[in-house]
């Protein structure tokens, strides 16, 4: 198609691209507010020497934290954080249920934030922090959540569980003694199926788990 | 999802450039795109991600002015205290996106720009939804959600949350592109598409969503939408008003109604009624009628109608500080 600039030959990127896929998102958010919001003017300068690459549609070199763990990967730009995570990484927490960012069984923490892992490109976590069920706690060492999800029987077939762990050490972290509504709100982006939300709610009303650690 | 390539910018020009390019697309916070790919709905050839464009992620609040990078996440927004203080409406409206995960994703800009609810359009059968022979699915099929105000053959509605508001206040959107800045109201984003080719909004091929920026002094802004689920779905109808003018009088009404109509619908006739007037439970119950006039609901969304004169009440109840 015409103007279509993608190259195949990214799988053996060089040090350039990886380094930008490393860090160069997130060293460019910093800049909006003193260097000219809506202006288009921000970061001209530092930026024009070089001409965007397209990389893609073949796989290319990314490399991001997962629970706390530093992972280089070669993926394809259309590999979901989610599908990355799992087939790549073998982080089969998160789970692939709705795969549209409606029912919250992929929800994991990108920079201490929950987001939807199968709404996200792994291409686009490049250079962040990544944190999963796993990362909260170990069956040796459960973080608080985990372990208050246990004490109140708050799963029965456990698929949602994972998202809903990861969920409610967010809305902990945020509101640590959540209010009735700020429960619904903080864990509206979650479906139990099997409607364990009565023991759900008894860990979050249980105030227990407030902090993430591991991310 | 078909493969696709990626470029990520580090400047708007960049950007810019890039979306010139035929079968390349923005990336904002995914959240609908990625759905879109997956389903196949819309061919991309390269996506260009704006997550670290510089100088499109920010909130200023400058006197009454406030100005929104279209890359700020909604969560960003939400926890601004100087924008949520300035315009409290804004609040509800983001509230409504409803799901933090929606909101720590979501983007202002993919809020405005999000592409139609419409289920037909989502199978793959187009904005228009024609059958080959050029009848409506939407008129002969499950239009329940659909608009209550079509216009010609368009009858999805706008599903941003945003819209409403900032329509209401009169904001202006920033956009750049190939010949530089340029500025419009925020509802001249958006158009009802009668051809196939035709988008729901105006953005030139490399033109990009830069921001919005609204004057919030001296106005009282509201938003009330009616929906089925609290959680995770658009809601059936919302209203925003706008009004300006030291109370119990109304300078100046402003109302828009959200998810009844292909664009942001401008009531243009119930602001009139109200404005210079005193608002009571009469002028507004006027006005909520106004709103509605003329509207063509279709077999299975009749009931929007009535939702549209609720909101509308409520809207106004609310920005006015009357019980309703």
């Amino acid at each position: 198609m015409k103007g279509r600039r993608v190259t195949d030959d990214a799988k053996r990127s060089g040090f350039s691209r990886r380094s930008f896929l490393r860090g160069g998102a997130a060293g460019a958010l910093s800049g909006g507010l003193t260097t000219g919001l809506l202006t288009g003017e921000a970061g001209a300068a530092a930026a024009d020497s070089e001409a965007t690459e397209t990389v893609g549609p073949g796989p290319v070199d990314v490399e991001l934290e997962v629970n706390g763990a530093t992972h280089r990967l070669a993926v394809e730009p259309r590999v979901t954080l989610l599908d990355g995570l799992r087939h790549r990484l073998d982080v089969t927490g998160p789970k692939r249920v709705c795969d549209r960012g409606t029912c919250g069984a992929c929800t994991v923490l990108e920079d201490g934030r929950p987001i939807y892992a199968c709404s996200r490109l792994m291409i686009e976590s490049a250079g962040r922090s990544i944190t999963t069920v796993e990362g909260l706690g170990s069956p040796d060492a459960m973080h608080d959540v985990q372990q208050a999800f246990v004490d109140n029987d708050a799963q029965q077939c456990g698929f949602c569980t994972p998202g809903f762990v990861v969920a409610t050490a967010a809305l902990l972290a945020r509101h640590p003694a959540p209010s009735e509504p700020e429960i619904e709100a903080g864990l509206g982006g979650n479906f139990c199926r099997c409607g364990t939300y009565k023991g759900i709610r008894a860990v979050v009303a249980g105030g227990k788990g407030g902090g993430v650690s591991g991310g | 999802m078909r493969p696709f390539g990626y470029a990520a910018p580090a400047t708007v020009q960049q950007a810019v450039g890039l979306l010139a390019a035929e079968g390349s697309e923005a990336l904002a916070g995914g959240t609908d795109l990625l759905s879109l790919l997956k389903d196949d709905v819309e061919p991309v050839d390269r996506l260009v991600a704006l997550r670290g464009v510089a100088g499109l992620s920010g909130i200023e609040l400058d006197g009454g002015t406030l100005r929104i990078g279209a890359m700020t996440t909604l969560q960003e927004l939400r926890d601004h205290d100087g924008a949520i203080a300035a315009l409290p409406a804004l609040a509800v409206a983001i509230d409504g996106v409803a799901s933090p995960q929606l909101r720590e994703m979501g983007t202002v800009g993919g809020d405005l720009l999000q592409r139609p609810r419409c289920w037909y359009y989502r199978r793959g059968f187009g904005l228009l939804a024609l059958t080959a022979d050029g009848r409506s699915m939407v008129t002969e099929g499950d239009n329940r959600y659909h608009a209550i105000f079509p216009a010609g053959q368009a009858r999805f509605v706008n599903p941003s949350s945003l819209a409403p508001l900032l329509v209401a206040l009169g904001a202006e959107a920033v956009v750049h592109g190939p010949a530089g800045e340029r500025r419009l109201p925020v509802e001249a984003l958006y158009q009802a598409p009668q051809t196939a080719e035709e988008r729901e909004n105006t953005l030139a091929p490399g033109e990009i969503l830069a921001g919005v920026e609204a004057n919030v002094a001296g106005s009282r802004s509201a938003v009330y939408e009616v929906r089925q689920r609290r959680s995770l779905d658009w809601p059936l109808m919302a209203a925003a008003v706008t009004l300006t003018g030291s109370e119990p009088r109304a300078e100046k009404a402003r109302i828009v109604l959200g998810h009844a109509a292909p664009t942001p619908h401008v009531a243009a006739a119930a602001g009139d009624l109200l404005s210079g007037q005193e608002l009571t439970s009469e002028t507004v119950a006027a006005a909520a009628d106004a709103a509605v006039e003329g509207a063509q609901p279709m077999s299975g969304n009749r009931y929007k109608v009535q939702l549209a004169r609720t909101a509308v009440r409520r809207a106004l109840g609310h920005a006015a500080g009357m019980e309703i």
